[in-house]
């Protein structure tokens, strides 16, 4: 399914939102959503929600033989899919270049900058190393995957647990989750990528910006930073010009993030294996009891709403008066209370589909009678209560009755000026005739 | 030293211009080649139906031939690598290109790597702005590009495959030099926040260093073209 677009006006209101300064759900620029990290009962499973973007990450290990030219190296491999329940725009054979810009800025943080020490995966040199496979399904797009794929992805590899192996000489013995404690991966530092949008040609800043703002976005800038403020990788993106001392501003921004979203990380590792230890419930399925997974929770958006009073009156003041039609309504009209939660302000204004009416009825007359048979058979109900309508004098009747008592108003009162001198002929010639030529295509669509 | 060859082939369909660049890094060897095929007809390539109303398209393909490393490359286009890299020229060329000038046209830029030895994506980005120079579409500026790296506390600008392959952090950097706007910045490997600027820096002083003699070069080309016309 494609991809709604976004309307002009949605697209300015959210610019000249974001210029002065506010965002739609009411965070700061350099504010992140919130995030919840939820670990299944395997490990090496868990789920981030970054606002209401959701990724899984899942982690498996295995024994194979190593690379050619790195024969003392264990094998990483990092896969993100972008599962068509994230977004309607996700379809098996449409997102390919979001899927490869994603999967390659993620191997790029997490592979070229040695989080994981791949030497210690080794267990027989040349022969047998270990293979950790990590795989990201993106559950739900709210914008910004590639911050909740890091930090998914780093979690899962934190959590994971592979089986115990030991070498005697050229025996290697694997032990299963039974006979020896699983073994964590040795993890040197944990990068986690920070997403600025840049608006307005590199203006305006946002950090981890919402779905709707990354439509409207000019580019992307993603830092990938670990809490040690080593820089792991930069990545631009979007086609935004950037200088250095943006680049530079960003990346003190993201530093700040980092820690915190490393302390985070931190604290729901540790209450997880403390739940562990004591021998408590885990998993996904203890995190539903407490609604965190299935439901979606709207949290109170915390918007500033001090000024509103003051701004409502300047609005109204500046306000066009109304104009005078509705001026006099509202005079000379009163509400009228039906039941309580029902009211009635006045009776509208004058109905003006009796001149729509009549210059279907003219067109009918000239298109043919082949295409106007279709016309005809559709408009006919309509075309019954609406003349009726139209015609200030008649009595009103509404009905969709099709009882072939039908009385045709000739309109005879102001065919269009613009209309020719040929058209308004035909219409002279055709009242005789109207009633009959209805009456029997009628007869046919029925 | 970049040799600049300009060929324009005959009549394709409708009178495309076909320019070859070819950018060549004397002594170490990294030879880039950039085919453009300039929009001088609003036809679309392939699929109309994904002509911008207001712009042009610009589709950028990225291709290392199988003898242009040390080992022979099993999968010269179609990996992940070769994409991406196609993405980020296109982003670079996007940003530089005045599209605006082109409606519901595309413009292709094929680039072929024959020799690499390090900072492939620098000399895709140098030889594709010749190119795309040559044939004549409006750029809004020279697109330099250079990479960078951070060894033992010094900056070093345009790697090589060794110090690429020693592990260090490496910088690309896409430059329009007469606004000093970066276009892309691509960073990998750890590099500690600090250096950052250091690393900035060099990259983009050794990318004005590319555009003086990119400026040489077309210069040249024009005032030999001009005499071999007659003007």
């Amino acid at each position: 399914m494609k991809e709604t677009p976004l309307s002009n006006c949605e697209r300015r209101f959210l610019l000249r939102a974001i210029e002065e300064k506010k965002r739609l759900d009411g965070r700061q620029t350099y504010d992140y959503r919130n995030i919840k990290i939820s670990f299944g009962t395997d490990y090496g499973c868990c789920i981030v929600e970054l606002g209401k973007t959701r990724v899984l990450g899942q982690v498996s290990c295995e024994l194979v033989s190593p690379k050619l030219n790195r024969a003392t190296e264990g094998i990483l491999f990092f896969n993100l899919e972008l599962s068509q329940m994230a977004a309607p725009a996700f379809e098996p054979g449409r997102q390919s270049d979001l899927l490869v810009k994603l999967n390659r800025l993620l191997e790029r943080c997490l592979r070229n900058s040695k989080c994981i020490d791949t030497e210690s995966l080794c267990v027989v040199a040349g022969e047998k190393v270990w293979q950790i496979r990590v795989d990201l399904h993106l559950l739900n797009h709210d914008g910004n995957i590639i911050d909740a794929a890091s930090i998914a992805a780093i979690v899962a590899l934190c959590h994971f647990r592979r089986p115990d192996v030991s070498v005697q000489g050229d025996e290697v013995t694997l032990y299963t989750l039974e006979e020896r404690d699983p073994v964590p991966l040795s993890i040197h530092h944990m990068p986690i990528c920070v997403s600025f949008a840049f608006f307005q040609q590199g203006t305006y800043l946002l950090v981890d910006p919402s779905e709707r703002e990354e439509r409207v976005m000019d580019g992307l800038l993603v830092i990938a930073m670990n809490k040690h403020r080593e820089i792991c990788t930069i990545q631009s993106s979007g086609g935004i010009m950037l200088l250095k001392d943006q680049v530079l501003r960003c990346s003190k921004i993201a530093g700040v993030k980092v820690v915190e979203i490393t302390e985070l990380i931190q604290k729901a590792l540790e209450n997880d294996q403390k739940v562990r230890k004591e021998g408590g419930k885990f998993g996904f399925a203890e995190s539903m009891a407490n609604q965190r997974i299935t439901a979606f929770k709207m949290e109170k958006a915390p918007i500033d709403t001090s000024d509103v009073e003051e701004k409502a009156e300047e609005i109204i003041s500046e306000a066009e008066p109304p104009s005078e039609v509705f001026l006099n309504l509202l005079s000379v009209s009163k509400p009228v209370l039906w039941t309580p939660g029902t009211a009635q302000i006045g009776e509208g204004i004058e109905n003006s589909w009796g001149h729509l009416e009549d210059s279907e009825k003219e067109d009918e007359d000239e298109g043919g009678s082949d295409e106007a048979t279709i016309l005809d058979g559709m408009k006919m109900d309509t075309g019954v209560e609406v003349s009726n309508i139209g015609s200030q004098d008649a009595p009103i009747v509404l009905s969709d009755s099709e009882e072939e008592e039908m009385i045709i108003l000739e309109p005879d009162k102001n065919p269009k000026k613009i209309r020719t001198q040929t058209i308004s002929a035909t219409q002279v010639k055709a009242p005789s005739k109207k009633p009959v030529k209805k009456r029997k295509k009628k007869r046919a669509a029925n | 030293m970049a040799v600049l060859q300009s060929r324009k082939a005959g009549d394709g369909e409708g009178g495309e211009g076909k320019v070859v660049a070819c950018w060549d890094v004397g002594g170490r060897g990294r030879k880039g080649l950039a085919h453009v095929f300039s929009p001088t007809l609003p036809q679309i390539r392939g699929s109309r139906a994904r002509a911008l109303p207001d712009r042009a398209l610009v589709n950028c393909q990225y291709s290392s031939a199988t003898f242009s490393t040390g080992e022979r490359k099993r999968r010269p286009h179609g990996d992940r690598k070769s994409c991406e890299m196609g993405l980020q020229l296109r982003q670079t060329f996007e940003a530089a290109i005045l599209t605006q000038l082109h409606p519901r046209s595309q413009i292709d830029i094929y680039v072929q790597v024959l020799q690499a030895d390090g900072g492939t994506y620098a000399a895709c980005v140098n030889a594709a702005t010749l190119a795309v120079l040559d044939a004549g579409i409006p750029m809004r500026d020279f697109v330099c590009a250079c990479s960078a790296g951070f060894v033992d506390g010094t900056a070093l600008a345009d790697l090589s495959h060794v110090e690429e392959a020693a592990g260090g952090p490496q910088l690309a950097l896409a430059l329009l030099p007469a606004s000093g706007q970066i276009a892309l910045l691509e960073m990998d490997a750890r590099l500690h926040e600090d250096h950052l600027e250091q690393v900035l820096e060099a990259a983009a002083w050794a990318s004005r260093d590319v555009h003086t003699v990119l400026d040489r070069v077309v210069r040249q080309h024009v005032q030999e073209a001009s005499v071999l016309l007659g003007d």
